[in-house]
């Protein structure tokens, strides 16, 4: 038998001489850690927050606020919460100038036409007690609720009306929900939309780029280096330049209804339109897209010995049964990464459905592009992405129960 | 008693006469004049005759390179012949898709379908032949009873060790009973002891199920061990085909004597030929007799004797000489001395370690012979 | 991936980029530290004396400026100008004001942001009245086309957002009314429309007959927005949006629309220079202004103040038309307008502010979209998703 040894001093022995090793070893991922921290987990994490959060107005109008909140939204306002909002807001100007506008498009989005009315009480200098009667006189819309009621539904920092906003629902001044009137419905419409151009743009991908991953997989060296400089060489060109040049081709007087006109396959008078509509949307995505499906199957493909399908040939499977029982399967990994990652980009993407869909080309994220650069209203616009990357996110979970995230194998 | 079908060898008019007759009748497996190149310039089979009887355990032994891989290639189906005729029992198979031949066919890296557990991987040959769930189920248990792995079906190849692969690959082969079971250096990837012990195996299975074998490797050890013919390829051709012990005691080329086992090669000139003795002169230092396997007067040749056939101060010997110690080492079973044995200085000699051996030193003198029927004349 | 956004206002014939102004505002706080920067960099070159630093938006618009206003007026005082662009927006001046160092001394903007940056106190406030009579002796309150003039900026051109069509494509009646753009029957073919509820509404009202003074008066109204839409829904399955400047030229070229709505030097260029079948109707234009702003605390107000009076003068104003097919904002300028560089092409048919071209004609209401912007972009957006 060996002398009993101090288990718990060889722990600590092992654990200084590892200390050193490790703290090394975290200095080395530190920078990576901080920059997956600041440019990831903090942007979607102000993201989310962002989508129930804005206190323009209370931050501006803190009194008025409580006083909104206490409010029951029905009966005439008092003269107490009329003060304190015509006080608040001539007051918010000197902190900073364009604090009174900035309110005062925050309540335009649930009333149009407020911004005017707010103008109308920054520019008036004669506003005193009577509050109540004198802005009335201002503007008769005064005395009415609406504009209080705006004011209300807008005045909590904490809100869902966003991320109702997001799925087409419409928060009252009584806390009540219902749904978005037709003519501003869209986004359950465009989420659908959405989710079924980036399944058949997956599909599509999928359908092109398996043939070409397994060329470039058991090509010659020679010709597969050929051909990958071939699949990438869409990387090389700016994404504008690939959308025109499919605008170039499909368009009425393109190169692709030219030839067909001049092969006689087709009437001049009845040129084939194929330029904003769904097919020039699925075409232009699925082209810029393909490298993203190719290149993890690729990577996968390469890795299939070639000896399993003889193998499966000489135990007498047909070679459709040795491509489909036992290649295939050992490229779904690769498909699988594909998949995912040509999906989870045609779900953002914005720029190409939008110049060569026309209507059909309306997605999703061209609502959240109109919102963050248009209307400004970045917390609607944050709503509404949340929502997607929810929607992203149990794709993922799918994936994972489906194929297993371990296997998954990028380029 | 499958010996007796090889051709004997001796001379080459005569194997090729042999082999004309054999190639049309008997034969199991015949390659006929089969010609193989990948670019139209390089044939990497050349002109190749072979002749593999029904129940054989043939070996395709050759460095690599030789063509041997590419010959079994071009049996299983996966590569054409660029000329020449294949046949299977009778029946030309050239332009027969692998799928459709029959062969069980066992690979380098086992070749196991990663994504199938391990009663799927040996049933699959049989799903493919739709041959019914429950006589699959028992087909797959006898396989695996065959190849000692019965209680494994629930795996995946990734949990097995490369042995435990390699009988699965094994018994995936055999599943099916096949007309021919193909191996391609299936025992190249186990380490030596298991390499070993697979050989018996393998053997053992060929003896029991009595089936036809086709067998590639690089491994002269191997081949011997298991094969009832072994086909030594060099440079596309074959060099020799013969069984174990002849190829080992007789080898008709310096390559065959060199690829196989151990050889001493002395260079020298054939001064005359009597009786199909060759008198050789071995440079300045003196002139022995060998057998005239491939000599002529007047050319030059390699004398090719094993370090085991040379006895050490022999009581009497057909060729004697003097060899000077320049290296002894000690394995144990036996001593390996290299000797300067008529200017050649890497002349070894192995010595039984016996209870009554003498003690060896550097720069001893020490008196050598050999047999004639050991010491043969080749080509150069 | 795709993040960037291709709402380019080309509307000058210019090439550079230029984002939105409504986005640039919200850019203000993150872009503070780089203005203050510019700063840094500028504030040596304004040591010198004399020196008026003018801001625009480069290119084909700022030679045009610098031709018809700077050289006149350099050679006139003798100080000096430094020019310089800038993609629009007001973060940079916003930057500058409130770390009262000011750089800029003149700013051209859009009259919606000179009303914005005015609100916010970004711009020192111009009398109008002080300003030099027109070459006909018109008071400069009377010269000035209606809404040229703002608290704090005086407009040098009106562009105009007006259709076009290709001549060829009609061989008989050609369009000459803004009816005609939605009327698919007389002349078919697709109509390129930018994606955007700003002048579509406006261009439906009035097609539907709504006349041009009341169309903010109706679009004010839920059954004005509804009519507007209807009109709108009349030709949804024939249109092809668009959303850079330079787009509609092209649509026309290639034939993938026989009309389209266009900035209107996009579709003169084109026509004059490369013999282009392109015509515009003027019929409904609606016009844009744009405007010379001091920011607030320039250190030579006065010479800017002096910059700006001359330059939007009759004469220059006039002059810049030679460069350029936008309209000046003075009326006593539209008799003096005179050929375009070619030497050939008459410029005063081809200008927004010719009273030929103002028959039936709208200035973009700025408070009118200060407060529907948001309302009838979303319900507009939505529109065209179904």
């Amino acid at each position: 038998m060996h002398p009993t040894i101090d288990q718990k001093a060889l722990t600590r022995q092992l654990a200084t001489a590892e200390r050193r090793n490790k703290i090394k070893a975290f200095l080395l991922v530190l920078p990576l850690l901080l920059f997956v921290l600041a440019s990831f987990i903090v942007p979607i994490g102000s993201l989310v927050w962002q989508g129930g959060y804005s206190d323009t107005f209370a931050n501006a109008l803190p009194e008025t606020s409580k006083l909104l909140a206490a409010w029951d939204a029905k009966s005439p306002v008092s003269e107490e919460l009329v003060k304190s909002f015509v006080t608040e807001l001539k007051a918010s100007k000197l902190k900073d100038p364009a604090t009174p506008t900035r309110v005062a498009t925050v309540v335009n989005r649930e009333l149009s036409g407020s911004v005017s009315k707010f103008k109308q009480v920054m520019n008036a200098s004669d506003l005193a007690s009577p509050y109540k009667e004198k802005l009335t006189a201002l503007n008769g819309e005064w005395e009415k609720p609406d504009l209080w009621r705006a004011m209300k539904i807008v005045s909590p920092s904490f809100t869902p009306r966003f991320y109702l906003q997001a799925v087409d629902l419409r928060l009252t001044a009584e806390g009540d929900v219902k749904p978005e009137g037709d003519e501003n419905a869209i986004h359950l419409l465009l989420f659908g939309r959405t989710l079924m151009v980036a399944a058949l743009v997956t599909f599509f991908c999928a359908l092109l780029g398996f043939p070409i991953a397994y060329l470039l997989a058991h090509a010659e060296t020679k010709t597969s280096n050929m051909l990958l400089i071939i699949v990438l060489l869409p990387f090389w060109t700016s994404l504008l330049v690939r959308t025109t040049a499919w605008i170039a081709l499909l368009q009425q007087n393109g190169v692709v209804n030219d030839f067909l006109v001049a092969i006689g396959l087709i009437d001049n008078d009845h040129r084939l339109v194929m330029m904003y509509n769904m097919f020039a949307t699925l075409v232009a995505m699925t082209h810029v897209l393909l490298p993203f499906m190719i290149l993890p199957m690729f990577s996968v493909m390469k890795t299939i010995k070639p000896n399993l399908v003889r193998a499966a040939l000489s135990l007498g499977a047909t070679p459709w049964t040795a491509f489909w029982k036992v290649y295939f399967p050992q490229t779904i990994p690769g498909l699988g990464a594909g998949c995912l990652l040509v999906f989870i980009l045609a779900v953002g993407y914005y720029i190409t459905p939008a110049l060569v869909g026309g209507q059909s080309g309306q997605l999703i994220s061209n609502i959240i592009a109109f919102h963050m650069q248009k209307t400004l209203n970045w917390s609607l616009a944050s709503a509404i992405a949340t929502l997607l990357l929810i929607g992203v996110l149990l794709l993922y979970w799918l994936y994972n129960r489906l194929v297993g995230i371990d296997k998954m194998k990028l380029a | 008693m499958l010996r007796g079908v090889g051709p004997d060898n001796r001379s080459d008019e005569g194997r090729e006469e042999i082999n004309m007759t054999v190639s049309t009748q008997s034969g199991y497996v015949v390659f006929d004049k089969v010609e193989k190149t990948y670019d139209g310039r390089v044939l990497v089979v050349k002109s190749l005759d072979l002749t593999v009887a029904r129940g054989e355990f043939l070996t395709m032994l050759g460095p690599s390179g030789s063509g041997k891989t590419t010959t079994l290639m071009m049996l299983a189906g996966f590569e054409t012949a660029t000329g020449g005729d294949i046949y299977l029992d009778g029946a030309k198979i050239n332009h027969i898709p692998p799928h459709k031949r029959g062969l069980g066919m066992v690979f380098q890296n086992y070749a196991l379908f990663p994504h199938m557990t391990i009663a799927e991987n040996v049933a699959f040959p049989l799903k493919v032949r739709n041959i019914s769930k429950a006589d699959a189920e028992s087909k797959v248990r006898k396989a695996l009873e065959m190849v000692q792995m019965a209680g494994l079906e629930g795996r995946k190849p990734a949990q097995l060790s490369g042995g435990q692969q390699q009988r699965i690959a094994l018994a995936r082969a055999l599943v099916f009973e096949p007309k021919l079971l193909l191996m391609d250096e299936p025992l190249g990837a186990l380490d030596k002891q298991l390499r070993e012990h697979m050989q018996y195996e393998i053997k053992r299975l060929h003896e029991t199920l009595g089936i036809t074998v086709v067998y590639v490797t690089h491994d002269q050890s191997e081949a011997l061990t298991m094969s009832d013919r072994i086909a030594v390829f060099n440079d596309g051709r074959i060099q020799q085909l013969a069984s174990p012990d002849e190829l080992y005691e007789k080898p008709q080329n310096s390559f065959v004597a060199q690829f196989i086992g151990e050889n001493n090669q002395l260079r020298g000139v054939v001064k005359d030929i009597l009786g199909g003795h060759a008198r050789v002169e071995i440079g300045s230092s003196g002139t022995i007799e060998a057998l005239a396997i491939q000599a002529e007067i007047g050319k030059p040749t390699i004398v090719s004797v094993r370090p085991e056939r040379v006895e050490i101060e022999p009581a009497s010997s057909d060729i004697a000489a003097i060899g000077r110690i320049e290296e002894v080492i000690y394995l144990g079973d036996h001593i390996r001395l290299r000797m300067n044995v008529l200017g050649n200085s890497e002349f070894i000699v192995k010595v039984r370690n016996g209870s009554n051996r003498r003690g060896f030193a550097v720069g001893d003198e020490v008196k050598i012979g050999w047999s004639l029927n050991d010491c043969r004349a080749l080509d150069v | 991936m795709g993040g960037n956004t291709v709402g380019v206002h080309a509307f000058r014939n210019v090439p550079s980029m230029k984002l939105g102004s409504a986005e640039m505002k919200n850019w203000n706080g993150k872009l503070m530290l780089l203005g203050a920067m510019g700063t840094l960099a500028m504030s040596v070159a304004a040591a010198e004396a004399a020196q008026l630093t003018v801001i625009s938006w480069g290119g084909a618009y700022t030679k045009s400026q610098t031709e018809a206003y700077q050289k006149p007026w350099m050679a006139k005082t003798g100080n000096t100008i430094v020019s310089a662009d800038y993609n629009g927006g007001l973060a940079e001046v916003k930057a500058q004001v409130e770390s009262k160092n000011v750089t800029w001394d003149v700013v051209d903007v859009e009259t919606s942001e000179a009303i914005s940056g005015c609100n916010d106190g970004l711009f020192e406030k111009i009398d109008a009245s002080k300003l030099p009579k027109g070459d006909n002796g018109a008071s400069p309150m009377d010269d000035f086309v209606p809404g040229a003039i703002t608290d704090c900026a005086i407009s040098t051109i009106a562009y105009a957002n007006v259709f076009g069509y290709d001549s060829t494509k009609f061989s008989g009646d050609k369009p000459t009314k803004v009816a005609d753009f939605f009327d698919l029957k007389k002349f078919p073919g697709k109509r390129g429309l930018k994606k955007e509820a700003k002048v579509n509404l406006e261009m439906a009202l009035m097609a539907d007959g709504v006349p041009a003074a009341d169309v903010y008066k109706v679009l004010a109204t839920k059954e004005g927005v509804d009519r507007a839409f209807k009109k709108l829904e009349t030709i949804k399955g024939s249109i092809v949006w668009w959303e850079a400047g330079a787009q509609p030229p092209q649509l026309l070229a290639s034939g993938e629309v026989t009309m389209t709505t266009a900035y209107n030097g996009r579709l003169f260029t084109p026509a004059v220079t490369e013999n282009k079948p392109f015509v515009i109707v003027w019929d409904g234009q609606q016009q844009v202004f744009d405007t010379w702003a001091i920011p607030k605390g320039s250190k030579n107000k006065d010479l800017a103040l002096d910059f700006i009076a001359f330059s939007t003068s009759t004469k220059p104003l006039a002059d810049q038309a030679r460069y350029i097919p936008y309209g000046p904002a003075r009326k006593s300028s539209a008799p003096l307008v005179g050929k375009f560089q070619d030497d050939k092409t008459d410029m005063a048919p081809n200008m927004p502010t010719n009273p030929a071209n103002m028959t039936n004609a709208i200035v973009q209401d700025v408070k009118f979209w200060a407060d529907h912007y948001d309302e009838l972009n979303e319900r507009f957006v939505s529109w065209i998703g179904k």
